[in-house]
């Protein structure tokens, strides 16, 4: 793990790295030497936890997107592994073909019996390539809907790992029906007889990720994104110019802070100083504590009120504080 | 050969040049034939030579799709927001209602068809590509919610290629959410959906409302899909088939009932509310 988050290093990383790299050649060189570095060791720890907290104590919205684009961050299947006691994978959209993009599956935290779904990036170059970088086909939507059907008809809660930089617009996905595959996701979602919690882990790329991200509870960790196009096309729309990016990202309000705000999600998953990539064990540790709590909160409620408070949910999505008239 | 062939050139690009002066005569996009305007409103705005369909407006719409005065305009008072003050939104928003007469990308409201009350949405392009924001959002619940509660069919006719508004971030995005819940929970009810596709509607529109018609007509040669072209080329790095994303290519792979020429949309709704409710 270590040696891959090297490889990736963002530009506003690079003085922590830096640091890092010193302490560990202190240490290497004390342990070689016999010499005692102790004081000086911990005047470097001293200084890199205090740059630390001052670098991410207060992000712009184009350094969280690129923590959340981040190639080590932890993928759907890293925190499934992670947190659940035991999970079984299932394929398949019974149409066409098994779209690697949209991963699904059962599983176990605790006593409760689960159906998890999540985009899924590759944690490779050739891995990206045989899951498009988590950009999913209509047969990852139609996937996801047909397991979705499965948690209905055994009563299971679903929980929806939200991390794509958006569905694939290709030729083939656009005549088998994107479109389609997403909007009915949709229909289907806002109905579903079951409770769904829905947690964006990374990049929550426009309608792509909306074709998962339908639920009774919606939590981001601390640095994911979530918007309705990226800041690279926000840019070229408005300015014609790709070195508006960060000016674009923070015109679009797509971090979890600015969302919250703006009542479009319910809570926000801390992520270990750094990020999510940093400490991932951490990371699915903190994702696990919440979904615990909100299952057992979304399990207490009755089915039918449940899906009258989804529908208000989403009626009053958007609208200004103090106009929600339900 | 050379100086032939440039004369020749030379004509075919003088002939490309012919302007047409506003208000009385249209030259055809697709065929170029120039088209007495009044002609083309006689023909619902659709070129006499070769079929091409050209843009109309949400009340224009209204006007060939219902029996004359029988529409009743709904929800017409809500006001637009800008709810991430986002740069130069107010702006545009003046603009697509100077263009267009309308308050924003959506009319809606109740109406007959052949004596059968139905209630009707019309999303439309010149009001900022026909992109879904707050405001669409709210009136496409808002008339979902009204037929639901008067048992009577839903249409929505879209012309919406802009997808959802950017202008206003994922505030847009979840009205995708939102028109899929209402809708939804109108068609759960037995109540009947009917989608009507015009050129361009594309991106969060098509993958909200406009795809979960119970019956989805399109108007031919109309632009349809999820992402738009210029996306799609920039990613494949590879030129489009023939024909790609138009209603043609979308009925052969199963995605829409029918493509309806203009003038047959009208009788088709017609005869689809009389096989399915009336």
């Amino acid at each position: 793990m270590e040696e891959k988050n090297s490889k990736y290093i963002l530009g506003f990383e690079k003085p922590l790295v830096e640091l890092e790299n010193k302490i560990q050649e202190l240490k290497n060189l004390s342990e070689k030497e016999g010499i005692d570095l102790k004081e000086d060791i911990q005047r470097l720890k001293d200084r890199l936890r205090r740059l630390e907290e001052n670098t991410f104590k207060n992000l712009t919205p184009w350094q969280r997107v690129q923590l959340a684009r981040h190639p080590a961050r932890p993928k759907t299947l890293t925190i499934v592994e992670l947190i659940f006691d035991e999970w079984i994978e299932l394929h398949g959209d019974r149409l066409c073909s098994d779209d690697q993009a949209i991963v699904a599956g059962l599983g176990k935290i605790n006593e409760h019996r689960l159906v998890w779904i999540g985009h899924q990036k590759g944690e490779s170059i050739k891995e990206n390539l045989s899951r498009n970088f988590g950009m999913a086909h209509p047969e990852g939507y139609r996937k996801a809907k047909r397991i979705m059907s499965l948690a209905e008809k055994f009563h299971l809660p679903v929980v929806s790992f939200i991390d794509t930089p958006g569905a694939y617009p290709g030729i083939e996905a656009e005549e088998r029906g994107q479109a389609e595959a997403i909007a009915s996701n949709l229909e289907k979602m806002s109905q579903l007889k079951s409770p769904i919690l829905v947690i964006i882990i990374g990049e929550g790329g426009s309608g792509g990720a909306l074709g998962i991200g339908v639920g009774d509870r919606v939590l981001m960790l601390e640095n994911a994104i979530y918007s309705v196009i990226s800041p690279e096309g926000c840019a070229a729309i408005l300015w014609k110019d790709q070195s508006k990016v960060e000016e674009a990202a923070a015109a679009l309000k797509l971090t979890a802070q600015d969302l919250l705000k703006l009542n479009i999600i319910d809570g926000i998953i801390p992520e270990p100083r750094g990020g999510a990539h940093r400490d991932v064990e951490q990371t699915a540790s903190n994702i696990k504590r919440a979904i615990l709590r909100e299952i057992e909160t979304l399990k207490a409620i009755p089915l039918e009120e449940l899906l009258i408070r989804r529908k208000i949910k989403y009626r009053t999505m958007g609208k200004p504080r103090g106009e929600v008239d339900e | 050969m050379g100086w032939f062939q440039k004369t020749y050139n030379r004509i075919k690009k003088g002939k490309k040049k012919i302007d047409v002066p506003d208000g009385l005569w249209t030259k055809c996009t697709n065929c170029s034939e120039i088209i007495y305007n009044k002609t083309l409103d006689e023909n619902f705005r659709v070129c006499p030579k070769c079929g091409y369909h050209f843009y109309i407006g949400a009340w224009k719409r209204i006007e060939i799709t219902l029996d004359e005065g029988s529409f009743i305009q709904y929800n017409s008072s809500l006001p637009s927001v800008n709810p991430l003050n986002f740069p130069g939104y107010e702006e545009k928003l003046k603009k697509g209602k100077g263009k267009t007469g309308l308050d924003e990308a959506i009319l809606i409201g109740e109406g007959k068809i052949e004596g059968k009350q139905v209630a009707i949405a019309v999303t439309d392009f010149g009001f900022m590509g026909g992109s879904m924001g707050l405001v669409m959002g709210e009136r496409i619940v808002f008339i979902a919610d009204k037929a639901a509660e008067k048992n009577i069919p839903l249409i929505i006719i879209s012309g919406s290629g802009g997808g959802a508004r950017m202008h206003e971030g994922v505030v847009s995005l979840m009205q995708m959410a939102k028109v899929a819940s209402a809708i939804g929970e109108f068609k759960s009810k037995g109540g009947l959906y009917i989608s009507v596709l015009t050129n361009p509607t594309m991106g969060g529109a098509m993958a909200s409302f406009a795809s979960i018609g119970d019956i989805i007509i399109a108007e031919p040669g109309a632009l349809l899909g999820f992402a738009g072209p210029r996306v799609i080329k920039q990613t494949i790095k590879q030129q489009m088939p023939k024909g790609f994303q138009r209603s043609e290519s979308l009925i052969k792979h199963g995605m829409i009932d029918m493509v309806v020429e203009r003038a047959k949309i009208r009788p088709t709704l017609n005869k689809l509310l009389d096989f399915l409710v009336f």
